[in-house]
């Protein structure tokens, strides 16, 4: 179709803001609080402006919006060795353990500021039972950092009254967001909000990051910020693929369903280099709630079995040893997975967790009131931060004390924070014992392009940092951000393009809207017109394309060379017809070009699995023609560059090193 | 849906601008109709069931009624949040009733001090790993 230009004919121009900054953080999440409060306080004395765009508000925004009832990495008593030994076994041996050994030496601080902050962190009582927050410090058990005991559902897990959590961090996050706002003058630094939809690259400096674009979602207003230095803190990536609910249940993702893979687009496109990509995460959880198991399997003891009460990890190990060893012990959530797959694809399903057994188990050493704390205890782990499957629970009459419940295998998701590791390839902090030079390139996760830092989901290769991590790390990040613009203090940020273009291109879809949508006799409401397409559409056909390509739930995650060939070329049409995208108004705006991030973010993701001729992750995705694990070729990191100045995406491997024995 | 919003309790949070619903959705969906002077959600589907929007309300104006495309009617799922806990009852599709309470927060909302008692950056370190918070004993590596 022939390509429109935005002359601002039919829709008003917006007010254009500019902004300067030295350190600029894009998203407000665990990891961009995180950096918020680390940057600030290296920041302040020296006079650098940090300035925060959060596409919502900050009290309750990223993945940890609804809140979490346990945070999943604490170190602890542990050896922060072993942290990385588990992470690298649960994602198939390809780890930068460099990372991973650096957020496990960071993680525990912010942990113990989150508990001064007032997160209810429940401890372990004189009798061995759990108190939470506000029994143990009725019981005056000692904080963290005073060598207070947590209650482990697992030996990196500790339980939380996490209702708040996301709020209590964000005013920690806002208050030092104020204190360098006071320290510097500006009139404001947190922007809420406000939208970025791609990086400015600097005019004079090749390969240099010197701002980014972003519009509000609330006013006819664009925000041009300059920037020393910029930091991705968005999510991961959602509704990439079709999901398996298709109706209202569309937005039940298991991750934050506003996680539209942004991060990956504009690093991509600003020319960062990425990481495992082809890494993704499908948690298996209770069936359409997508409530969390963690907590059923770590801390009540529950099993999970297929509907002949057989152990699917058990009856399967034979094979599974056959086709991916060493891999298989210990047996990780990605083989996990695979285990339940075969049953169901078998007849054997559904797959059940037996919470009723458990808690009956569990009840059996306990006094009433014991028990009640107990189903509380379950109740709440669905209450803080899913709250949809207690709804669900009560819509089926569920009660887990009385009767088991399904679990199954979700859609898949991109991301960098949690089980998964798919991000941007940064330089590590460098002293790590064993590290390869070519990790480490001075600035602790900054990006392949200068200027341009990684935090929690777009840091890739290093998963399992979870909230926690995904807040230290960003730390580690800011604070690497101030020595940044410390060591260029003259820099002066010149944007490429010119201001006027950029601008028409965000107010593309707003322009072609009101160009076409009285053509047809469609009520706005209705999204029927040959001149466009709008977000919603735009999302279905991507998700179908990833869906019965590149590995969705309708093959069983199952593509190969042929189908990616296939699925690549549909994208790049869809990509085409992006151009086309309209919005009737500025929350249409927002999901235009959300879905625009989520189309690189997929694009990405199915280069990477064509790249690598192997099947790494069996349980989260399958190459059907290289159905298994192929060391001898294939143990390295599977990395890509987009060329923005040509255009080219190429993907390449770099050697994987093992640092921890 | 999602959450929706009862017509008779909205009270569009009496004229302002923008409601407190619209303030703190994640996900942009909460709107205000200016002419009837009441919110709702405008994109039931893209609706994470996170419940700031029914926890935040002034008039208890919202809930929840889940996902009609997997769960059946009936049940309901309703917060009273509070200032350091906060009160669920979940009615059964069946009438069983259950109600719990849990904390949500150990020191008063609006009190926290990020850098009471925290040391000063040491420039000296700004390159080395490793936090202000933290000692270099904590992150050195043996």
């Amino acid at each position: 179709m022939e390509k429109e230009v935005n002359n601002f004919q039919f829709v008003e121009k917006p007010e254009v803001v500019e902004i300067d900054a030295d350190i600029l953080i894009i998203g407000g999440g665990m990891s961009g609080c995180g950096t918020a409060f680390e940057a600030a306080r290296w920041a302040n004395p020296k006079g650098l402006k940090v300035v925060m765009f959060d596409k919502a508000a900050i009290d309750r925004s990223g993945s940890v919006a609804m809140g979490l009832s346990a945070i999943n990495t604490y170190i602890g008593e542990n050896d922060v060795q072993d942290y990385v030994r588990y992470v690298r076994s649960d994602l198939m041996g390809i780890i930068r353990e460099d990372l991973v050994w650096d957020l496990g030496r960071i993680v525990d601080d912010s942990v113990q500021l989150f508990e001064e902050w007032g997160l209810p962190i429940w401890k372990k009582g004189d009798d061995g039972f759990s108190l939470d927050g506000f029994q143990a410090r009725d019981a005056g058990k000692p904080l963290l950092k005073d060598g207070g005991v947590p209650v482990r559902s697992g030996k990196w897990q500790i339980m939380i009254n996490g209702e708040s959590y996301k709020a209590i961090v964000a005013e920690a996050a806002k208050k030092a967001l104020e204190t360098n706002r006071v320290a510097t003058g500006m009139d404001q630094n947190l922007y809420e909000r406000v939208f970025t939809t791609r990086l400015l690259l600097d005019a004079n400096e090749p390969n240099r990051v010197a701002g980014a674009i972003a519009f509000s979602v609330r006013e006819n207003k664009v925000y041009v910020a300059r920037a020393n230095s910029v930091l991705i803190a968005t999510g991961g990536a959602v509704n990439v693929f079709r999901p398996r609910s298709v109706g209202e249940g569309i937005g039940r993702t298991w991750f934050g369903v506003w996680n539209a893979g942004s991060g990956y687009a504009m690093g991509t496109q600003a020319g960062a280099e990425l990481t495992l990509m082809e890494n993704r995460f499908v948690p298996m959880r209770f069936k359409d709630g997508y409530g969390p198991v963690g907590a059923w399997f770590l801390f009540f003891k529950a099993k999970a079995t297929n509907a002949l009460g057989e152990d699917y990890c058990v009856t399967h190990a034979a094979e599974i040893k056959e086709m991916y060893a060493p891999y298989d012990e210990p047996m990780g959530t990605a083989l996990r997975n695979h285990a339940a797959m075969l049953d169901m694809k078998a007849g054997k399903g559904p797959i059940y967790m037996h919470t009723d057994v458990a808690m009956q188990e569990l009840a059996k050493t306990m006094d009433p009131k014991r028990i009640k704390h107990l189903e509380a205890e379950a109740w709440e782990d669905f209450l803080d931060m899913s709250i949809s499957q207690a709804g669900l629970w009560a819509a089926d009459d569920v009660e887990p004390d009385k009767v088991k419940s399904e679990i199954m295998p979700s859609e898949p998701y991109l991301l960098g924070s949690h089980a998964g590791c798919a991000g941007f390839w940064v330089s590590g902090p460098g002293d790590i014992p064993g590290t390869p030079a070519e990790w480490s390139w001075g600035y602790n996760r900054m990006s392949t392009v200068n200027g341009l830092f990684m935090a929690g989901d777009n840091v890739g290769a290093s998963g399992h940092k979870f909230s926690s991590g995904s807040h230290a790390e960003g730390r580690a990040a800011g604070k690497a951000m101030v020595a940044w613009c410390l060591d260029h203090p003259d820099y002066k940020p010149t944007i490429k393009e010119s201001v006027d273009e950029l601008v028409a291109e965000m107010y593309a879809p707003r322009e072609l809207y009101e160009k076409y949508h009285n053509y047809t006799t469609a009520p706005q409401n209705v999204d029927i017109n040959p001149h466009y397409i709008g977000p919603r559409m735009l999302q279905f056909r991507l998700m179908k394309i990833m869906d019965e390509y590149v590995g969705g739930v309708s093959t069983w995650y199952t593509t190969s060379k042929t189908m990616l060939d296939e699925g690549l070329k549909k994208l790049a049409v869809l990509k085409e017809d992006a151009q086309r995208m309209a919005a009737k108004d500025l929350h249409e705006l927002l999901r235009c070009w959300e879905n625009y991030h989520r189309i690189w973010a997929a694009e990405a993701h199915a280069r990477h699995i064509y790249f690598r001729e192997e099947t790494r992750y069996p349980g989260y995705y399958y190459r059907g023609d290289y159905p298994k694990i192929n060391d001898a070729e294939w143990k390295c990191f599977n990395n890509s560059k987009y060329d923005p100045a040509t255009g080219e995406w190429v993907n390449f491997k770099r050697d994987y090193v093992q640092l921890v024995d | 849906m999602p959450s929706f919003v009862i017509r008779e309790k909205c009270d569009g949070c009496k004229g302002q601008d923008k409601t407190a619903c619209m303030y703190i959705c994640p996900n942009d969906l909460m709107l205000l109709d200016k002419e009837m002077m009441k919110a709702y959600n405008q994109e039931p589907e893209q609706c994470w069931e996170c419940y700031n929007c029914v926890k935040i309300c002034p008039q208890q104006a919202i809930e929840v009624r889940t996902y009609a495309d997997f769960a059946p009617l009936g049940a309901s799922t309703i917060p009273m949040r509070g200032t350091d806990s906060i009160m669920w009852t979940i009615k059964f599709r069946n009438g069983v009733i259950k109600r719990f309470k849990f904390p949500i927060r150990l020191v008063p909302e609006g009190s926290v001090d990020p850098y009471a008692g925290k040391p000063e950056p040491n420039y000296d370190d700004i390159k080395k790993p490793g936090l202000f918070t933290q000692t270099a004993d904590q992150v050195l590596v043996k």
